[in-house]
Formats: C-alpha cells, structure tokens, sequence
C-alpha cells in the first residue's frame, strides 16, 4: 500500500535531489537509485540519511548503511520501514 | 530598474566583517537575514540575493551580514563557535540598524535580538547539521578507502580541528553545534515553505535558484514586517 512512509521517503528525494514531483511519484520497488542517478553523490547520501532521521523520528546506525540501501527505491523505503516501525 | 547592492562593514572580534545590503540607508523597515549555516549557505545565496533586490524595490532595505570565519571574512573558521557569530549577529543588528530578523534554518540557532520580530523558516538543530556534514566525510573517506566511525571523528577534534565539508572546525564549535537548539522565548513567525511557494534549496545536492521562491519570500517578507513594527 501506498503510505505515509513511502510518500515520506519519496519527498526526502524530490527535495535532496531536486528531482521533479512526476520523477519520485513514477518511482517503484525496482526503481534503481545510487549509479542510476547523478544526484545521488556522497554528499546526497549524508543529507538524505539526516533528512529520514528527522523527518521519520527514527535513528540510523551508520553501521547499517551499505550499497544496498540506496540500490533500489524498494530497499530504501523496506529499510524505513523497519525502523519507523523497529 | 535592478537594485545596485550596498557594501557595508560591521567591527566584530577585532576584524572588518563585510555586510551586503539592498535599499535604502533611510528606509523605515531594514530586514537582517541570518543565513543558514556551513554549506547550505551556498545553496540558498543566490535565491536570497534575489529577493533582498526586490524588497528594495518595494522599500525594504535588507542586510545579509557574512559570519566571521566565512566567505570574504579574514578570522578564522577555527577559531569561532556559535557564541562568536551569536555576537557577530547582535553586533550587525546593532550597528547597521536592523529592525527585523529573518533566520533560516543554522541561521535560528544564532539569531537571538529579543527586542526585534522574528521571521523563521526551517530552524533546524545544531547536531543534525553536525550529523550531515560526519556523514560526508566518512563517505569521502571511504571512497579514499579509509574506514572511519563518527565517535573516532569526534575524538580526534579535542587534539585537533575537524575538516567537514570543507569547514575547518574547532572542538568549541563541534561540541556547541551538538547541544544547539533554535533560540527559544523570541517573538518568532515560523513560515511554512508553502507561504513562499518553497522549495528546501538549501538541502540540494548542487547549489540550485528558484525565482519564484525569490519573489514569494519578497512578498511575504514585505507583508510580514510592515505588519510588526519597524
């Protein structure tokens, strides 16, 4: 379903990207993220990370950020919602 | 007809600090904007410089003071803490004849003149700023290889200063910006980034511009401080 966790993390990178509003809503489970957009440097990675903490009201360990975690629009939102709900 | 900027100077710490102003010296409103803070000050510069020229068109005049430390400033980043550009800001409030106070985001956690009005937006907390620029570096670190935690960053600056997003920072600042909260007990409006059709440039990955936000900051500054003093 679509929920406040997913529109949450959709907003976070229409805002740290400067992606447009059609860009994050067309976005899906397999949509690929890191290597697929230029946005998406280091630099993006701390501010979206930072953005979901405050935004969520959740923590992030930065033992648990891997590649992983920003491969796919899926995993990012799968990774939210484990610790909104953590 | 584009506004020309005014070059002003205030005397803090010793030093000259630059000041850009739009508008009229005589102008019955005179608007000091506190900028965000580190690098977000760069990525919402040019959209701010938009609206200050339209309020002088309108007749406000605005005041963008630089922090000591930062762009044309000759002191050293090292050496401030909050409290410095706290002082820094009083001092331009004081000197250059502000009447109102416009914070956004860093800016509300060194904006404290409780006998002005203040206009907010975004006020963020010092350690999530904190928070951003570690995760930077230890990214930067380790593309370069090197596999570095927060907690060994935070140790090393107590011996000596921090490198983060290319600011040099001491540990009296480190440790200021973990503790720092927006200044409390002002008498604050906190704007809605839908009151000036917004858009948080300032968390973008590459410095962006946004005229329409320039033009909806300038009117809803214009309204907001003819409607509390000046």
């Amino acid at each position: 379903m679509s929920d406040k966790i997913e529109d949450t993390v959709r907003a976070i990178l229409s805002d740290v990207l400067g992606l447009s509003e059609a860009q994050v809503a067309a976005m899906d489970d397999d949509t690929e993220l890191f290597g697929a957009l230029p946005e998406l440097d280091s630099m993006a990675v701390a501010g979206l990370l930072t953005e979901m903490e405050d935004r969520l009201d959740i923590m992030i360990d930065d033992d648990d950020v891997d590649g992983e975690l920003f491969a796919t629009f899926g995993n990012l939102v799968a990774f939210a919602r484990a610790k909104s709900e953590g | 007809m584009t506004a020309a900027p005014v070059h002003l100077h205030y005397e803090f710490g010793g030093q000259r600090e630059y000041c850009l102003s739009f508008g009229n010296e005589d102008a019955a409103r005179s608007i000091l904007i506190v900028q965000p803070l580190f690098d977000e000050m760069n990525r919402v510069r040019r959209m701010l410089a938009t609206a200050m020229r339209l309020l002088a068109e309108s007749g406000v005049r605005t005041l963008l003071p630089e922090l000591p430390g930062c762009n044309e400033s000759v002191a050293e980043l090292s050496g401030q803490t909050l409290e410095t550009w706290q002082g820094a800001v009083e001092t331009a409030a004081a000197r250059l004849g502000a009447t109102h106070i416009v914070s956004i985001r860093g800016g509300c956690l060194i904006d404290d003149r409780p006998t002005l009005p203040h206009w907010r937006l975004a006020p963020v907390k010092g350690s999530s700023l904190l928070k951003t620029m570690l995760r930077a570096r230890i990214a930067a670190e380790k593309e370069g290889g090197n596999v570095l935690t927060i907690e060994q960053l935070l140790a090393g600056v107590q011996s000596a200063p921090l490198e983060l997003s290319g600011n040099i920072l001491g540990s009296a600042m480190v440790d200021a910006l973990d503790k720092a909260e927006p200044i409390a007990g002002l008498n604050v409006h906190e704007a809605a980034l839908a009151d000036i059709a917004g858009t948080p440039l300032w968390l973008r990955a590459e410095p962006g511009d946004s005229a329409e936000m320039s033009a909806a900051l300038a009117a809803e500054l214009d309204r907001w401080s003819a409607s509390c003093g000046g």
